[in-house]
């Protein structure tokens, strides 16, 4: 185990732990979603590198198996907010309660 | 201090630091205010599990909680996916 990807998975942690307090501090919905997003990309990335470094220093040869992980989080991540924002809007219309934010 | 120990240190704050974002989302997921909220939480909150048992993979030094942190993430994004297309739905349809 190398310091280096100790470090990795450290900073990966503080990113997700930082994403997780926008959630939970932001005011609206619509600026909610963008927080997360911190942890569920290079926070994440940044975990599986260190899993990597780590499992590949461990047994001598590179292994690169966590990278589906990385690459699952890559194809899904998207495609989960951008169901969330269509059905946000769509529940904001139904009801007429609380508009998106106009552009700035 | 010698490195084994920091190294050992800084697993524990990585798995302390997902703990406390598990526990923020939980706080969205109990504090809403509404449907949208609490599916977002519910996502973040399935994400640092997956993130958690990648950690605990590394300290334990196995490779068997891969699949485990995998069958998270997939788990995560079905639920999340069915859960949005359901407020979607079912707010039109009513």
């Amino acid at each position: 185990m190398s310091l280096a990807a100790a470090a990795l998975v450290l900073g990966g942690a503080l990113l997700a732990v930082l994403g997780a307090l926008g959630l939970a501090r932001m005011p609206t919905f619509f600026e909610r979603v963008h927080p997360p997003t911190m942890g569920t990309t290079l926070g994440a990335w940044l975990v599986i590198a260190g899993s990597i470094l780590h499992f590949g220093l461990v047994e001598g040869r590179p292994v690169f198996h966590e990278a589906a992980i990385g690459l699952f989080l890559l194809v899904t991540t998207p495609v989960t907010y951008l169901l969330l924002g269509r059905a946000a809007l769509a529940r904001d219309e139904a009801t007429g309660s609380a508009p998106p934010p106009a552009d700035p | 201090m010698n490195e084994a120990s920091l190294i050992g240190l800084m697993l524990g704050a990585a798995q302390l630091l997902l703990g406390a974002a598990m526990a923020l989302a939980l706080v969205r997921l109990l504090r809403g205010p509404r449907a949208q909220d609490r599916v977002l939480a519910l996502d973040t909150l399935y994400v640092n599990a997956m993130l958690l048992v990648i950690v605990f993979g590394i300290v334990a030094g196995t490779r068997m909680f891969f699949e485990a942190a995998l069958v998270v993430g997939a788990l995560g994004f079905v639920s999340t996916a069915a859960a949005a297309k359901f407020l979607l739905r079912g707010e039109v349809i009513e």
